[in-house]
């Protein structure tokens, strides 16, 4: 009884402590429900897609990918070569990815290769492997950028004639999918006003009553996050999604039945890196600047930590929980830095604690990973002992 | 294909052998097997049946080692396997002593396992058969198909990890049938962690298989299980086979003997070397003085080693539950086949793995599961492991002799203990010398690396070691394993001369039941966990097969009284 009820506590302790927080964090704030939402809708369509990246590594047992910093860095060049050429809008877009696509596939096989010669230690693998990257991405990005990649527009560069800003404008394509398909929600009495100062462009516009204020919805941005959630729904029913959950459980059972262990696991990194190059793509255009030197440090472990925030372990994580995580992880931040200030007169802390909250919870999701791993292990011999006793 | 061939046996080997370096494992084995048949293979640890297996099985092992020797005819036609996948396409089938299922997965999902039913789709077409989702319907009711020709009830969407043991050695052959076309059926001990009722049912099961036409190639240490379930039994001894007969024309008894293959003319050779018979022979008065005063109570003396239910968490050798008392100044052998918890017995008492039970070493109990309570109670343990527990294969030879004797003991260190102490080299080098001498340890000196030493010598560094703690009790596990036969003889020589001089109590696990035999007192057997009795080193070889094979405990009263 006594453990199951452990059990229960600790497969739900990280959510349960944000909730908890968030709870005292709103009212002292002072935000009003109208801006929350909106806040959170807005960051649920910039974070959910690159966290959902997550997902199909933690199927294949490679555990969290610290190494998704790749497909992020691949995502990037992708955006700086776009502004380059001045590709706007949605094509810009969907050239970036088209740019990323290849250098994130090259990338998540070096990286496949690599983490199948690190077996049972994937994580803090991908974890330098990201820092590694980074400084292969920085020679690129500061010296080759320019005298080997043509780089025309002078806005881009730095003064000294080479190598790329600190701060990037993606003016062309910022917010480019979020109001791809703009869609207003306002209140009945709001909505001649809203309106009024929007008289000139049109929207899908849904009425509530008693709503106030207006929000606006990323609805394309949604759409692409549904597929995107779709995608994985008929992943996992693929044979390939089936070997992954095998090589996960046993490599050593999936070899001897003919699966190859070694490319499924690679497979299964080259598609997070992949669709983390596109998710940070998505990530940037709701940004609308490029932090050319710390974007994409940034994703690895801000997403990483939503995810465990959402309930996920090291083994085992759910469309589910990338949302709630993301729900949490962000509420968490809009109220903090208000509440903060409200409470100690101080809005840093805000700042603090996201950066604090982040390695705390990857810290204690590594915690509490060993030691459930350590009490399933004792239960295991437990049991064994006394089937074979009788 | 068979029905064309009618004179053809399904399997036929000729005339197969195969050397390891120059070792030879197996020596001109011929057989063959018709359809239908239920064949047992018999052999003891080492005996040549996981190579005979990895032969059928083109397992890489043996093509990387150069082959193998003769043919193999599968309905007439000479086939050579270089990988398992082969194998299984020409229809054999394996089922591992060692379950190889995913624990998270359902029975159906383990019978079909990377033999999925697959929903036709566009996607198939364009990126292949591992894009396409799986039918799960067609799959439960494949998965049930399998489950129904075996004659028992098991749940399909049941995930393997609560299923009870049994069930699971189910649910793998299960696997093998489903195979369309699986012919040759390999079962390696599939009834060892069975109930008595779940073997019943199991081989009611293979019996109807077999009737089917499916041969079955039994492997298992239960001789009574096998006399009344096989056709005709085949007996592999030191890689040759030794009987190839019909299972009526075999007495249990018969079969141990064969398998140990030690004749009664012999026995008298083994009894030689033996000091004490029983542990009422010995009568040193001294043995209980250093003891506390409740050793007085009991008649007799007091063990040296006193071990109650112990069980012991060593993956692949877990033991269940043993009792055993050593007693003083005594050489007590732990045999077994492997994986049945033998070198799980000496690595618990040393706390290398998690252990529990009552364990008392000299009558004071003995706090398990840390390996420093076990040394500070003067035992030393010589490990099976001797490049990963028992050497520090990059340090010389030296440190490795004195290693722990400095660790725990203090010795060989010079200055204030506790505050500021360095290593005395001249003493730890004199005394690697003194052993080097004694022992015979072919090296260049106290300085040379312990990792630079061939087997045989390194064995004797770790001796060296333990040794080194003058301890009370030696626990011992493979002294012999992977050494040559004149170092072997050293080996033993010198535990026997060990005990003679300093009187201490040695307990040695050894997979060669004749090398226990000439060194021990006595000799525990020990099965499924559990030691399934203790002989005098004296009793005949058969008994000792028989208590390997599973002949439980009452050959053991019996013997005892005669």
């Amino acid at each position: 009884m006594i453990r199951k009820f452990f059990d229960i506590v600790a497969a739900n302790a990280v959510p349960a402590v944000f909730i908890i927080i968030s709870a005292f964090a709103i009212p002292l704030s002072g935000f009003s429900t109208g801006y929350l939402i909106q806040e959170l809708l807005t960051r649920i369509g910039r974070n959910a897609f690159l966290i959902l990246s997550l997902l199909i590594p933690i199927m294949a047992g490679m555990g969290l990918n610290f190494g998704m910093v790749l497909g992020a860095m691949a995502g990037q060049i992708g955006l700086l070569l776009i502004c380059d050429w001045k590709i706007a809008g949605i094509p810009g877009m969907l050239s970036a990815c088209l740019i990323g696509t290849p250098i994130a596939i090259i990338l998540g096989i070096f990286c496949g290769h690599i983490l199948n010669r690190a077996k049972g230690r994937e994580m803090v693998t991908s974890y330098i492997l990201g820092f590694f990257m980074n400084g292969i991405y920085q020679l690129v990005v500061l010296y080759l950028m320019g005298p080997v990649i043509p780089i025309t527009n002078p806005s881009l560069l730095l003064s000294r004639g080479y190598g790329v800003r600190n701060a990037v404008s993606l003016s062309g394509i910022r917010a480019q999918l979020d109001n791809l398909i703009p869609t207003v929600i306002t209140g009945t009495e709001g909505t001649q006003q809203f309106l009024n100062i929007n008289a000139d462009s049109s929207f899908f516009l849904i009425q509530l009553p008693f709503f106030e204020g207006t929000i606006k919805i990323p609805l394309a941005t949604f759409i692409v996050i549904a597929l995107f959630c779709v995608f994985i729904i008929w992943f996992r029913k693929t044979k390939l999604g089936q070997d992954m959950r095998a090589v996960a459980q046993s490599q050593s059972v999936a070899d001897s039945a003919g699966i190859a262990v070694n490319r499924t696991r690679i497979i299964a990194i080259v598609i997070s890196t992949v669709l983390a190059c596109y998710g940070q793509i998505i990530y940037l255009q709701n940004m609308g600047t490029l932090n050319t030197y710390n974007s994409h440090d940034q994703a690895g472990m801000f997403s990483i930590a939503a995810l465990l925030i959402g309930g996920a372990s090291v083994s085992h994580a759910s469309i589910a929980n990338v949302f709630v995580g993301v729900i949490l992880f962000h509420l968490m931040f809009i109220v903090a830095p208000m509440a903060g200030k409200n409470l100690i007169g101080e809005a840093q802390i805000g700042e603090y604690f996201r950066v604090f909250v982040s390695y705390g919870v990857i810290a204690l999701a590594l915690v509490l990973h060993a030691w459930k791993r350590n009490r399933e292990q004792e239960a295991n011999r437990r049991t064994l002992r006394e089937a074979l006793k009788k | 294909m068979s029905e064309n061939v009618i004179n053809t046996s399904l399997l036929r080997l000729e005339h197969i052998g195969k050397e390891f370096y120059g070792n030879r494992v197996l020596n001109d084995i011929s057989f063959s097997i018709e359809a239908g048949e239920i064949l047992g293979l018999i052999g003891e640890n080492g005996a040549g049946k996981s190579t005979l297996l990895n032969i059928l099985f083109g397992m890489p092992v043996i093509n990387s080692t150069g082959g193998h020797e003769g043919r193999i005819y599968i309905d007439g036609q000479p086939v050579n396997f270089t990988s398992p996948q082969q194998a299984l396409a020409a229809g054999i089938g394996m089922v591992h002593q060692e379950f190889s299922l995913i624990p998270g997965f359902t029975a159906t999902e383990n019978i079909l396992l990377n033999r999925e039913v697959l929903n036709g789709s566009l996607l198939r077409y364009l990126f292949g058969k591992r894009l396409a989702t799986l039918d799960r319907e067609a799959m439960r009711q494949r998965a049930m198909k399998a489950i129904n020709t075996l004659g028992v009830h098991i749940s399909t969407d049941m995930v393997v990890s609560e299923m009870p043991v049994g069930y699971k050695q189910f649910i793998e052959i299960a696997r093998e049938i489903d195979r369309k076309h699986t012919r040759l059926l390999f079962l390696d001990e599939p009834t060892a962690v069975l109930t008595e009722t779940e073997a019943e049912i199991l081989i009611t099961a293979l019996k109807k298989l077999a009737r089917e036409g499916i041969a079955i190639v039994f492997i298992s240490h239960r001789l009574e299980e096998i006399k009344a379930f096989c056709n005709r039994i085949i007996i592999l001894r030191d890689g040759n086979l030794i009987t190839d007969q019909p299972a009526n024309e075999l007495s249990t008894k018969r079969i141990a003997s064969l398998m140990v293959g030690r004749n009664n003319e012999q026995k008298d050779f083994y009894a030689e070397p033996i000091k004490l018979d029983k542990s009422e022979d010995k009568d040193e008065p001294d043995t209980s003085a250093p003891d506390s005063p409740d050793a007085k109570k009991k008649k007799k003396k007091k063990p040296a080693l006193k071990v109650e239910n112990l069980w012991v968490d060593m993956p692949g050798e877990t033991v269940l539950d043993v009792s055993f008392e050593v007693m003083r100044g005594e050489i007590f052998g732990i045999g077994g086949l492997a994986g049945q918890g033998k070198l799980g017995i000496p690595n618990g008492i040393m706390g290398l793995y998690p252990a529990g039970g009552k364990v008392r070493v000299f009558g004071k109990k003995l706090h398990l599961n840390k390996p420093r309570n076990a040394l500070n109670r003067e035992m030393a343990f010589v490990s099976e492991d001797r490049r990963g527990v028992g050497l520090l294969l990059d340090e010389p030879l030296d440190w490795n002799i004195t290693f722990t004797a400095m660790q725990m003991q203090g010795k060989f260190l010079l200055g204030i203990p506790h505050i500021f102490q360095i290593r005395n080299e001249i003493a730890m080098a004199s005394e690697a010398r003194k052993y080097i001498k004694a022992l015979d340890i072919k090296c260049t000196g106290p300085s040379q690396k312990a990792g630079e030493l061939s087997g045989g010598n390194q064995q004797k560094v770790c001796l060296a070691r333990a040794f080194a703690l003058e301890p009370n009790i030696l626990l011992i596990c493979e002294p012999t394993r992977g050494i040559d036969i004149g170092a072997k003889n050293l080996v033993l020589d010198t535990l026997r001369q060990y005990n003679k001089e300093h009187n201490t109590t040695i307990i040695i696990t050894s997979s060669e039941l004749e090398e226990l035999r000439s060194i021990c007192n006595r000799v525990a057997i020990v099965g499924g966990g559990k030691i399934a009795g203790v002989l005098p080193a004296s009793a005949p070889a058969e008994d000792f097969g028989l208590l390997m094979m599973g002949q439980m405990r009452q050959q053991e009263n019996e013997n005892e009284e005669a």
